[in-house]
């Protein structure tokens, strides 16, 4: 397993089982679906748990969508409800 | 139980920002427990204050804080701070202080739906938590805003922050950019308002000073004004424009002026220890001299000097005082003279004033000499010289310090004060004039007293010379028209010494005609006497021939009767 490494990490930071972080999961969840099929990976990270973590990825705005593969990093806040901006944040570009 | 406390006076809690001067404006410090909003431009010191606040809470209250910056590096900040003295690496070791640094950067950050800055809470909390921080400062929070585009969101979740901020019961510090109508670009004192300090920096003719102020602080009485500080070495230092109060302790010491002859002046021979004295006068009319003189006498006390130059450097005025005989080189040796030399532009006022500040609290001096005072207008408008003067003098009389001040007049007719004589001369106690006395082609110096207070003094206007030996107070000189001075007076003196050589030889010579005639009246008499002698003489010789043919005649009568 270690050498496949998923050509997509993701990250999701959340603080609790807020209902904004409880849409953003789902909505990730669903674009990588659609999106990167197989070739994806997301951690979740609770800040109320781990509380450390939030320095390293300079969050401040929860839930925040990190992508830390490929690089460059690049973050998404918010509940991901807008696609179209997750999407090229995350910069897929969408099969349509 | 509340009848039973209304003597104890309520005392609002405060943490104490250990910042020279600002506890005491502030009457105590920031509101314990609540935010506090410290606004103003670019470059006028908020970072470091934050800083401070939060430094000293450690170091002297042993208050652990969280210092948030949303500008710098944690290790900039570090760097920047070290050369202020305060060293954060080994407070960080000693899980005192926490520096968290945190970037917003609008490119890598992309807005999906809605948000909120539970994240930053959470890495606040932990940061308290993690040391029991008893004191945050979010420096400055405002970068959010060029980071972050849901404006809504961001001041909710802002004012959210503050109100948990509060609820935590930490002392907080927020820093904010000073805007164009409000006091910050994103109207942070709407929700920040339980204490509001403004920080300026202006720069007038040339020279800047920064200002602080308070705007508001609920619950606490507070200084309204504007307050200079520094920021120097130590860090910043804010400055009360005046005490409170006039209530220094008087003392009845008399120090001496060291002058020769002008002790005798005043009736108590000098001036009270503690007051503060003004030597004005045109340009050449020896105030330094007589500036260094007092240095000289208070440094042979083995008093404390400190010397504040403002025309020459130490060395140019050892040398020039030598000129005259004082050797001021000893006593900066022995360590009872500290020179100071600086151009009055070199930086504000307020700057020279902390120096003095410093100095007396580190060297403890009882005497200190500014020459010039007057140079220090170059430096401010007559408003703000008078006010630091005021400070200076404040200070001075507070630590019982004797203060010579020399000033320049500008004009040369008029023996009343010039602009930075006035300012001045309402202030100090003791008031000197050395003047040009002018008149037939050359020019004398006179000194004279305008004032001295609680002492009695002499009116008189005394010329003194200054030669190798040093300053020499002549003694008064009465003319027929008043006192006399320079060429009048060594006339006039020349004139009376002909007249007593005169008068002498006069007398002599009437001593010797007398002698004279006695010898005449002695001859005459001689002669008188001897003439009678020889008239008695022939008197006597005729008497004898006449007996002598008396007896001729009688004896022949006889011979004839015998004969008879």
């Amino acid at each position: 397993m270690k050498t496949k490494v998923a050509e997509w990490q993701l990250l999701l930071y959340i603080a609790g089982q807020t209902p904004k972080s409880i849409k953003a999961l789902s909505n990730i969840k669903k674009y990588a679906e659609e999106h990167l099929a197989g070739k994806y990976s997301i951690e979740i990270i609770d800040l109320l748990v781990s509380p450390q973590l939030a320095e390293g990825d300079q969050i401040l705005a929860v839930p925040t969508l990190v992508r830390k593969f490929p690089e460059p990093i690049r973050k998404i806040i918010g509940d991901l409800s807008n696609e179209e901006r997750v999407l090229v944040g995350l910069n897929i570009k969408p099969l349509k | 139980m509340s009848i039973k406390h209304q003597n104890e006076k309520f005392e609002f809690p405060k943490s104490p920002t250990g910042i020279e001067g600002l506890d005491e404006i502030t009457d105590g410090g920031f509101p314990k427990g609540r935010p506090t909003l410290i606004c103003g431009g670019a470059g006028c010191g908020k970072t470091l204050l934050a800083m401070q606040f939060i430094i000293r809470g450690i170091t002297d209250h042993n208050e652990p804080g969280v210092f948030m910056s949303f500008e710098e590096p944690s290790d900039d900040l570090t760097l920047n701070v070290k050369s202020l003295g305060f060293d954060l690496e080994k407070l960080k070791k000693d899980k005192k202080l926490i520096v968290d640094h945190v970037r917003v950067e609008r490119s890598e950050i992309e807005e999906a739906g809605e948000y909120d800055l539970d994240g930053l809470f959470v890495r606040l909390g932990y940061a308290i938590d993690t040391i029991g921080a008893k004191r945050v400062v979010l420096d400055t929070i405002e970068s959010l805003f060029s980071g972050l585009s849901n404006q809504a969101i961001l001041r909710a979740e802002l004012r959210r922050l503050f109100h948990w901020l509060k609820q935590k019961g930490v002392t907080a510090i927020i820093t904010g950019e000073r805007g164009e109508a409000t006091l910050t670009r994103q109207g942070l004192e709407e929700y920040v308002s339980d204490c509001v300090i403004i920080l300026d920096h202006r720069v007038i003719e040339q020279v800047s000073t920064r200002r602080l102020r308070i705007v508001k602080y609920r619950g606490s009485t507070h200084g309204t004004n504007e307050y200079p500080f520094l920021i120097d070495q130590d860090g910043i230092s804010v400055l009360p424009i005046t005490s409170l109060k006039l209530d220094n302790e008087v003392s009845q010491d008399i120090v001496s002026t060291g002058v020769p002859g002008l002790d005798s002046m005043f009736e108590r021979g000098g001036f009270y220890r503690g007051s503060n004295i003004l030597v004005s006068g045109t340009a050449g009319t020896a105030k330094t001299t007589i500036a260094s003189y007092f240095a000289d006498e208070q440094c042979r006390k083995k008093e404390k000097t400190v010397y504040f130059a403002f025309e020459e450097s130490p060395q140019q005025l050892i040398r020039n005082m030598k000129s005259i005989g004082i050797d001021l080189e000893p006593h900066v040796k022995k360590g009872y003279l500290q020179i100071h030399s600086s151009r009055p532009s070199l930086n504000g006022l307020e700057l020279h004033l902390l120096t003095l500040r410093k100095l007396i609290k580190d060297f403890k001096p009882t005497t200190v000499i500014i020459d010039p005072i007057s140079n220090l207008i170059t430096v401010g408008s007559e408003h703000e010289v008078r006010s630091m003067l005021v400070r200076l003098i404040d200070m001075l009389k507070l630590n019982n310090i004797t203060a010579l001040f020399t000033s320049l007049n500008k004009t040369n007719e008029s023996t009343r004060p010039d602009l930075s004589e006035e300012s001045v001369s309402s202030l100090v106690d003791t008031w000197l004039t050395v003047r040009d006395l002018e008149g037939i082609g050359e020019r004398n110096r006179g000194i004279y007293i305008i004032k001295s207070r609680g002492m009695g003094h002499s009116n008189q206007v005394r010329e003194f010379v200054i030669t190798g030996k040093g300053v020499k107070l002549m003694e008064v000189e009465f003319g027929p028209n008043g006192i006399l001075t320079g060429t009048a007076r060594r006339t006039n003196e020349l004139k009376s010494k002909t007249s007593k050589m005169k008068l002498q030889s006069e007398l002599e010579r009437k001593d010797r005609e007398i002698a004279r005639k006695r010898k005449v009246l002695e001859a005459n008499i001689e002669a008188l006497r001897n003439e009678f002698e020889s008239v008695e003489e022939e008197l006597n010789v005729l008497k004898a021939t006449e007996q002598l043919q008396k007896k001729v005649a009688d004896e022949k009568n006889d011979i004839k009767a015998r004969k008879k």
